[in-house]
């Protein structure tokens, strides 16, 4: 199992070289300019000096290596610089990954960032699968039973409805009429005593509920699916032939089988929750990644793509090798050589 | 043949069971009017093609068929006297696995392939006898030793797939042996194996009978087997029982057409080898209706008019015997169909 990850591991190196170029070169062929928003009184000859400022002259060739550079050695270094309190080499002039429209490193507006979407996006995946999973069990259990026909009627409402809908009427109910949670999202606040505590919760509730309602309604679909497939398999006879409590049957035997395929999804998911949920995030103005990225495709802020993107990249390729490990750790039967 | 005992009480007693399956394209009558009785350490063979609803019989015995679709609409099931059907669910799943074990046919899926095999025997034992973990284990292991694998110990700890089938199925033997049943119902349990494990599981079987007095329900299509272990053989066709008599008055003297076609269509090791098997013709019957007729009749080369107005109830013909035919029936005079008097049985 250690060798296969230190293979799948390396692997990975290519993969991500691959992934790295193909973005950089799409965001290079992309018709952005980073000088757009600015105002239009500026001359064209003052925009052409920014755009060199920002390194924009040099060749397509020159830019990628100097970004990977940047990225893979010297956001590396800086970061074990911040954390021991060292310095290695010249540090001063080391040039880090900048965001063209805010001149700070990319990096540090993404740790900015970080908290809030995995608070909000994090807490809605949690809760999309403690609704999702006893959902698709009962579900599966008693099939066509009404239990299961509103159950599917809900998941097919949330699976089809966008977050942008059933956020607004989150907010009109239960913000503008009702008047019981805040509509927009207090980055700011600090959880201190008790009742900042209480405020937290409400000003989370809503994001999380539209997310995770999205979440649970695809999940628990794909619980029940799976329930159903085990549930008529042989080895159920087998254990309620032992004479084994239903319930035993059922949460032992049955789910521990069906959970297989499913921990696979929700492992798989996980790199989702990083990119932020970019509608829900704009819509109760959660600070998160999400909405940092289209700040930063609609600025043209070509360094803050390009690492955001390729960050969720990372992500991507982690979370599949991680799948496949927990799959290898459920499923008795897979082995990696 | 087989050692025969005198019968002694009557563990197991099934009175007019019918189960239908209820589907989208209408109904299923897989067991008609089903009635046998199994005494302690008597051992009962059922035969009959694919389809014919042993299998569905004895998973009605212990409710195990799932339902819905399967319905038990009649019937009455005496285990020790209790009416199975009326039991609650504790008293159920005490009979199940504790005084009643069952052995699948398919040993490659009847297994959790995700738990070990130790896990899935102990967990039967801890369910029905009051034994720690420890001691679970202990039997666990004697358990997969008295059915013939070696390293019990160390076997306890691999998974399923880390078996043979035939392995597997001694696995499935193990665990419907676990607490010592006092009827034993035996789906095809030596189909998947080759000849020689055939054999050892057949003289375990015997073990069991002589040891504990076991009661043994051993469902097959190889009649060779049944020769062999039964004391009483049951004819299954289209759901019902069309034959029920003693191995020795099956085998010298079959009543019922079909199954002298099945002794027909066995081949024979001493006899002469002829061109092809004998095969009965034409297909086993549907069961989407309540049988009205007899269900054997089309593809009888004896039927005449009575068999396609009327199913045959069992008949005793002699000394337990008993046989669904009409042929058999006291009433029936020779008809004067010119077919009849070509046969001679």
């Amino acid at each position: 199992m250690l060798n296969y990850t230190i293979r799948r591991l390396l692997f990975a190196i290519p993969t991500l070289l691959v992934i790295s170029f193909l973005i950089f070169a799409i965001l290079d062929l992309a018709p952005s300019d980073p000088t757009g928003n600015l105002p239009l009184t500026i001359p064209p000859e003052v925009r052409e000096k920014i755009r060199l400022s920002l390194g924009l002259g040099e060749p397509f060739p020159i830019r990628y290596l100097k970004w990977l550079q940047q990225f893979f050695i010297n956001e590396p270094l800086n970061m074990i610089e911040q954390w021991f309190g060292i310095t290695i080499g010249d540090s001063e002039n080391r040039l880090r990954v900048q965001s063209w429209a805010t001149r700070s490193p990319v990096v540090d507006l993404i740790v900015e960032r970080m908290p809030q979407t995995l608070w909000v996006v994090g807490m809605s995946y949690v809760v999309g699968i403690l609704i999702a999973i006893p959902i698709g069990v009962i579900s599966a259990y008693k099939q066509y039973s009404v239990f299961d026909q509103v159950g599917t009627f809900i998941s097919m409402v949330g699976f089809s409805v966008p977050t942008f809908f059933t956020g607004l009427v989150l907010i009109v109910v239960f913000s503008s009429t009702l008047g019981w949670l805040p509509s927009i999202y207090d980055t700011t606040h600090k959880v201190t005593d008790l009742a900042s505590f209480w405020f937290q919760v409400k000003q989370m509730i809503m994001p999380v509920m539209v997310l995770a309602l999205f979440n649970a309604s695809q999940l628990s679909r794909f619980m029940r699916a799976s329930m159903l497939d085990n549930l008529s398999q042989d080895y159920v006879r087998t254990a309620r032939a032992k004479g084994l409590k239903e319930r035993a049957v059922l949460l032992i035997h049955v789910l521990r089988n069906s959970l297989i395929p499913v921990v696979t999804v929700i492992a798989l998911g996980i790199p989702q929750i990083f990119g932020g949920a970019i509608i829900t995030e704009q819509i109760f103005r959660v600070n998160g990644l999400g909405q940092l990225l289209i700040i930063g495709i609609q600025g043209a802020d070509i360094p803050l793509v390009q690492t955001l993107t390729f960050i969720f990249a990372v992500l991507i390729v982690l979370f599949n090798l991680l799948a496949d490990i927990v799959y290898g750790i459920l499923d008795p039967r897979i082995r990696y050589e | 043949m087989s050692e025969t005992r005198p019968p002694q009480s009557t563990v197991l007693e099934v009175n007019d069971l019918n189960t239908i399956f209820r589907t989208r394209d209408g109904e299923v009558h897989a067991v008609n009017h089903v009635d046998f009785s199994l005494a302690t350490g008597e051992l009962l063979g059922v035969v009959g093609e694919s389809g014919s609803g042993k299998s569905v019989t004895m998973m009605s015995l212990l409710k195990l068929l799932p339902s819905p679709p399967a319905e038990i609409v009649s019937g009455e099931i005496l285990f020790e006297g209790r009416d199975v059907l009326k039991m609650s669910d504790d008293e159920l799943r005490a009979l199940r696995g504790g005084d009643i074990g069952f052995i699948f046919q398919d040993p490659m899926t009847s297994l959790n392939p995700v738990f070990t095999v130790g896990y899935q025997l102990t967990e039967a034992l801890r369910e029905h006898l009051d034994i720690n973990k420890k001691e679970a284990r202990k039997r666990a292991a004697s358990l997969l030793a008295k059915v013939g694998i070696a390293q019990p110990e160390q076997r306890l700890k691999d998974f399923p797939h880390q078996f043979s089938g035939g392995m597997r199925q001694r696995v499935m033997i193990a665990m419907a042996l676990a607490c010592e049943p006092k009827v034993l119902i035996a789906d095809e349990p030596t189909t998947a194996l080759d000849v020689t494990i055939q054999a050892q599981i057949l003289e375990l079987v015997r073990d069991l009978r002589r040891d504990q007095g076991m009661g043994i329900i051993w469902i097959t299509h190889d009649l060779g087997v049944v020769a062999g272990i039964a004391d009483r053989v049951i004819v299954m066709y289209g759901g019902q029982i069309v034959e029920h008599a003693t191995v020795e008055a099956l085998f010298k003297d079959p009543r019922h057409p079909y199954t002298r076609a099945l002794l027909a269509a066995m081949p024979s090791v001493d006899a002469e080898r002829t061109e092809k098997l004998h095969s009965i013709a034409g297909q086993p019957p549907s069961l989407n209706k309540r049988p009205a007729s007899c269900s054997f009749a089309p593809r009888c080369e004896h039927a005449f008019g009575r068999c396609t107005e009327e199913n045959p109830p069992l008949i005793e013909t002699s000394g337990g015997h008993q046989v669904a035919c009409w042929l058999e029936h006291p009433q029936y005079m020779e008809p004067p169909s010119e077919m009849h008097l070509r046969e001679s049985f």
